[in-house]
């Protein structure tokens, strides 16, 4: 999908000339088009002079920056300590198996859903955890993830 | 009749349970007209009851309740104004007779001593609460008495290493420089603790206020708060205190009349768990990748684009104001003489009373998983405590008179850490375990130091293969040379550490190990390709309910007889266990 790569103009310019801005520009600029693609790196490389090896290295070195498109939702799986021994796995397959993911996506094919895992969402007194955009849900059970995604599917949390 | 006030816990964890859909229900009856104070506070610490509601100003005094239900809040609420006690099993603490008095008793808050109580996005209410006296006070003080006072307290640096913190900052004060920054590292990276984030969300001033004391001291005039971007909310509450504290005047140019001036920046990490250890968190925030760089030149003298740099923990700075405030000893008066002060912990796990503490230093590991924290969540025995998280270990029962200060649990191989507290029952299997953090770590090796990055890899795939029984005795040896190496040839902290969940598991539950890799045999019955589900003959009666939801047809039997699995057909998924209504199937 062709990308409009003048929407990245004004942030470009909020950051110019200023340092330790690289997170923060790429941030903005993921926010605007969703994720970091290779022409949307070139085009911030060029626009202020900074070697494109630079902006993959960050972009590459910190698991919030994605480099495909993802899902209009994303789904984070709290893999902590205190979920880990709560079952936070059987969740996980849960969610697989209700949004139809094979075992190499984490993507839905109609671009609604991304699934990933984060390292800790700090609820841990509320193990297991998934966060649905900002929104987390606790105390979780396989069976509880039907009723969570409907919400969601059926446009009544957008 | 007196005006009530309603207090609802909004904290992260409080959302999560449906606080607010509470708070919106007793906005709504606000605007009916009803004779209610309703105001927004963070964490009240006891995570395993939210929604927490506190209600006051009437007759009955002070009332916390639990697990409030939204449909019966506004029932509850009418009862207190008319002066009638609500049931008996929602009344958490206070006066009354409740039921978790004793949990209370057995803390000291000094970090949280506002979290639950003032209104986060609130100046006026921390200044109500003697918020931004501490500053004043520092500010008639000259700033090498500050730093006197702060290395008089005793205070350790709560971030995990213990350093003295007022040490640290006479190495920055020394330092002859134009610019000087001061940093907050609230990268609270570690799986299982959410310290930091309940005291941002709860009382951002008093790490504000804490920091801008520090700045004073030091001689800095900028300062960065360094935040995981997963929590939006702490963010957020930040955001809203640092903008009202330049307002005030306690932020800025000439701060209270003084001729100290001082800027603080909020920067959002990006998703790397090394950016918590200081020099990879420097060149985060200069915008690079977030990667270890060799000490020294230590921060202090060359941190923050070159500049000295001072880097405190969320709950060090927290400690901050209370010791101007009381005084360096009024401070060493809780603790132990080593490790003055309180400590902030975040229970979870198996545990009853999963949530926020704060307990004076020297207390007993046993009485704050038995009395602060309420005991075991089932019937299920305490097996270990993880401490430190993925640079800590496992706490055994055997050891848990061991008192809670810097040395002594350094001495059982776990660490303080930031203070994550796992708490793991004999459902646990610790060789699982020990690869659960092996795989974190090996996921966030930045991948500089070779060993690091290939010695965790080599052991995560050595303790893969005992989970899945095709380890063998050889692999043990392995391990505990790879632990060696990898803690000699690593440059930061998060290398250095990265063996200690498998060595003290190794040290305290060898026989788990030797039974996966001799036995073929997870004792905890946790590792699925170990695991064997078997049908008992006397307890089964047929009722096919197993047979139907096996997904792979290998239960046989007919109705009325007792069932039997094939177990070269097994794939081990427990939906029989799960199935069976009679206990009739074993599994082990």
């Amino acid at each position: 999908m062709e990308q409009d790569l003048t929407l990245l103009d004004a942030i470009i310019a909020k950051f110019r000339g200023k340092h330790g801005i690289l997170i923060p520009l790429l941030q903005e600029v993921q926010h605007t088009l969703g994720y970091l693609s290779r022409d949307a790196m070139r085009y911030v490389s060029e626009s202020l002079q900074i070697p494109s090896a630079d902006i993959y290295g960050v972009a590459t070195f910190y698991s919030m920056f994605k480099l495909k498109a993802q899902g209009k939702h994303i789904i984070r799986v709290c893999k902590g300590t205190a979920c880990h021994v709560s079952d936070a796995d059987g969740i996980k397959e849960a969610l697989r198996t209700e949004l139809g993911l094979g075992d190499d996506e984490d993507t839905t094919s109609d671009m609604k859903f991304t699934l990933m895992e984060v390292a800790c969402l700090g609820c841990c007194s509320l193990a297991p955890v998934i966060m649905v955009d900002d929104t987390t849900y606790g105390t979780l059970t396989p069976e509880s993830i039907k009723g969570i995604l409907e919400r969601y599917a059926s446009g009544e949390e957008s | 009749m007196s005006t009530i006030r309603v207090k609802v816990g909004l904290a992260s964890c409080g959302v999560a349970a449906g606080a607010m859909e509470v708070y919106h229900v007793l906005a709504d009856y606000e605007k009916t007209g009803a004779d209610i104070d309703l105001q927004k506070t963070a964490c009240i610490g006891m995570c395993f009851e939210e929604p927490i509601v506190e209600l006051s100003g009437g007759e009955l005094g002070k009332l916390s309740l639990g697990k409030v239900d939204p449909a019966q809040i506004i029932g509850l609420v009418e009862d207190y104004q008319k002066g009638v006690l609500p049931p008996a099993n929602i009344i958490l603490a206070e006066k009354h007779n409740a039921k978790h008095n004793e949990l209370l008793a057995g803390q000291y808050r000094i970090v949280l001593r506002n979290c639950g109580v003032i209104d986060p996005k609130s100046i006026e209410d921390y200044e109500d609460h003697g918020g931004y006296t501490a500053l004043k006070k520092a500010l008639s003080m000259q700033p090498a008495s500050i730093i006197d006072e702060v290395k008089a307290s005793g205070l350790r640096g709560r971030g995990g290493a213990g350093f003295s913190t007022g040490q640290k900052w006479s190495l920055a004060a020394r330092e002859k420089a134009k610019k000087k920054y001061v940093v907050c590292n609230a990268d609270e990276g570690d799986p299982g603790a959410f310290m930091d984030r309940s005291t941002l969300e709860g009382d951002p001033h008093n790490v504000i206020e804490g920091m801008i004391i520090g700045a004073y001291a030091m001689g800095a005039d900028e300062g960065y708060i360094y935040c995981r971007a997963e929590y939006p909310m702490a963010i957020q509450h930040l955001k809203i205190a640092i903008e009202a504290a330049e307002k005030k005047g306690y932020l800025g140019k000439k701060i209270m009349g003084s001729d100290f001036s001082f800027d603080l920046h909020i920067k959002e990490g990006a998703g790397a768990f090394v950016c918590g250890e200081e020099t990879a968190l420097m060149q985060s925030i200069e915008g690079k990748r977030g990667m270890p760089t060799i000490r020294p030149p230590y921060p202090a003298a060359s941190g923050l684009w070159g500049c000295p740099t001072n880097i405190n923990n969320v709950e060090t700075w927290a400690n901050v104001t209370w010791i101007i405030n009381h005084s360096a000893n009024e401070f060493r008066k809780i603790g132990t003489d080593k490790s003055p002060g309180t400590k902030v912990f975040a229970l979870a796990g198996k545990i009853a009373g999963s949530g926020l503490i704060e307990v004076p230093m020297g207390i007993p590991l046993k009485d704050i998983i038995y009395k602060v924290g309420g005991g075991m969540k089932t019937d299920k025995p305490f097996k270990a405590v993880q401490m430190g998280g993925p640079s800590g270990g496992c706490i055994p029962a055997s050891l848990l008179d061991t008192i809670v200060d810097y040395d002594s649990i350094n001495a059982t191989g776990a660490i303080m850490g930031s203070g994550g507290m796992v708490v793991m029952d004999t459902g646990t299997c610790m060789v699982d375990v020990a690869r659960f953090f092996l795989n974190f770590t090996q996921n966030e090796s930045c991948g500089k130091c070779t060993f690091c990055r290939i010695g965790t890899k080599r052991m995560l795939e050595i303790l893969t293969r005992i989970t899945e029984g095709k380890g063998e005795m050889e692999d043990i040896q392995r391990l505990e040379d790879l632990s060696t190496n990898i803690i000699k040839g690593s440059l930061c902290g998060l290398g250095q550490t990265a063996p200690n969940p498998v060595l003290t598991t190794l040290r305290y539950f060898r026989d788990e190990y030797i039974a996966h890799i001799q036995d073929k045999r997870c004792p905890a019955g946790v590792c699925t390709s170990l695991l064997k589900y078997e049908i008992i003959p006397d307890k089964c009666i047929g009722c096919t309910a197993c047979a139907r939801k096996c997904p792979v047809s290998c239960i046989s039997g007919a109705v009325k007889q007792v069932h039997v699995i094939d177990q070269d057909k097994c794939i081990k998924c427990g939906a029989c266990f799960k199935a069976c209504k009679f206990d009739a199937i074993s599994k082990g």
